[in-house]
């Protein structure tokens, strides 16, 4: 549904300030969405005055300080922090991204931090994805074949190989998925962007047996066509890959079809 | 508030097996109102100050009469495809989008057909 102003309790209003320690020289501002279920209570934007000359480079390594030393209530998902799990997915000064790949000092000014846009929000910078992971299992992701599995591996071709590239690295944080408005307006039938790159992964893999049966899934005018080349999905990407590509060779299948 | 499961609530009603024949007429549509667009555009300017009789010759041409009805096709097909989109994007009401999306095809059919039942007249009326 198209939402131009926040539900009433969803607005954000000024929250408070934590200063930084005394004697700290060099200050970097984080205003953090805070959203706490538990109270009656508007989210609010607080403000971390953070000591960089005692942080590490990356975004997470400032909120890991801030609940480590300033404000253990301060809740975020993370893992990995090196970019291949996909937990630390937030909006970072204005984009989507994953905050242990994000490097502070390409912040100008402030440095403002929101959960992942239209999602519900569970606590802070936790939202919900339980729609998104529900689609991503809609689209089978696993190799589904008729013909018996041989001894070994199923084997394919380098060539083969090859056209997997660029679509197996996507570690499903939904950066792109949350940044798309075609997503925002319609998360309830469109797939999005994630789960359409996934989709295409399964439809180009040449072990897989049932690509018709995949392109019959997508075959519907949200599921697939709800996509209007915006291309904030691969804009946003931080892990540089070409949704918006994946769903146009999909759509080039479709037509292949007809 | 239900508690249907979150993979019953995304497979809803399955796919509608449609939407790539919107899809690629959308496409089509717009390929061919590349060239017919600049012709009406470059015919449109040509014809400034123009009287009725001399329009009326000027469609009479074999050339002119033909384009200017695929040019009315095209562009009120593509008009009710593109509009068609807009409405499934941004509302949601049920019942305001099925009110909606009827009045756009009936319009769209309803301007086209008057479009060519002008030109006929024009061409071929006293």
């Amino acid at each position: 549904m198209v939402e131009f102003n926040l539900p009433k309790g969803s607005r954000v209003v000024k929250g408070q300030t934590h200063t930084a320690p005394d004697g700290a020289k060099n200050i970097k501002k984080f205003k953090i969405y805070r959203y706490d279920p538990d109270q009656d209570k508007n989210p609010q934007l607080d403000t971390y005055e953070v000591d960089m000359d005692n942080c590490g480079p990356m975004v997470l390594d400032a909120l890991i300080k801030i609940k480590n030393e300033m404000d253990p209530t301060l809740t975020f998902r993370r893992s990995c922090r090196e970019g291949v799990c996909g937990s630390c997915a937030m909006n970072v000064d204005g984009t989507n991204t994953l905050a242990c790949t994000k490097d502070i000092v390409d912040i100008k000014g402030d440095a403002k931090v929101y959960p992942l846009p239209h999602m519900p929000v569970i606590k802070d910078l936790v939202p919900d994805l339980s729609t998104p992971y529900a689609q991503y299992t809609q689209i089978k992701p696993w190799v589904q074949a008729d013909t018996p599995a041989p001894g070994s591996e199923r084997l394919q071709t380098p060539e083969e190989r090859e056209k997997l590239d660029g679509l197996w690295e996507c570690v499903l944080c939904f950066c792109c998925q949350t940044s798309c408005p075609s997503y925002w307006w319609n998360g309830d039938r469109y797939l999005g962007p994630a789960i359409l790159l996934q989709a295409y992964r399964w439809i180009v893999d040449s072990r897989d047996e049932k690509t018709g049966d995949r392109l019959d899934n997508l075959e519907d005018p949200f599921r697939l066509y709800r996509c209007h080349t915006i291309l904030n999905c691969t804009n946003t990407c931080p892990k540089s890959l070409n949704p918006a590509l994946a769903i146009a060779e999909t759509k080039k299948l479709m037509v292949e079809r007809m | 508030m239900s508690l249907r499961s979150d993979l019953g609530r995304v497979r809803g009603l399955g796919s509608a097996q449609n939407g790539t024949a919107h899809w690629w007429a959308q496409r089509v549509t717009a390929i061919a109102l590349i060239p017919l667009s600049l012709w009406f555009i470059y015919s449109a300017v040509t014809l400034v100050g123009i009287d009725r009789a001399g329009f009326k010759i000027w469609l009479n041409a074999p050339g002119s009469i033909l384009l200017m009805t695929l040019f009315v096709i095209a562009l009120f097909y593509h008009m009710q495809l593109g509009l068609q989109v807009v409405i499934e994007d941004y509302v949601h009401n049920e019942r305001n989008k099925i009110v909606s999306l009827l009045l756009n095809k009936l319009v769209a059919v309803f301007f086209a057909v008057s479009s060519i039942i002008a030109l006929i007249k024009v061409a071929f009326g006293g």
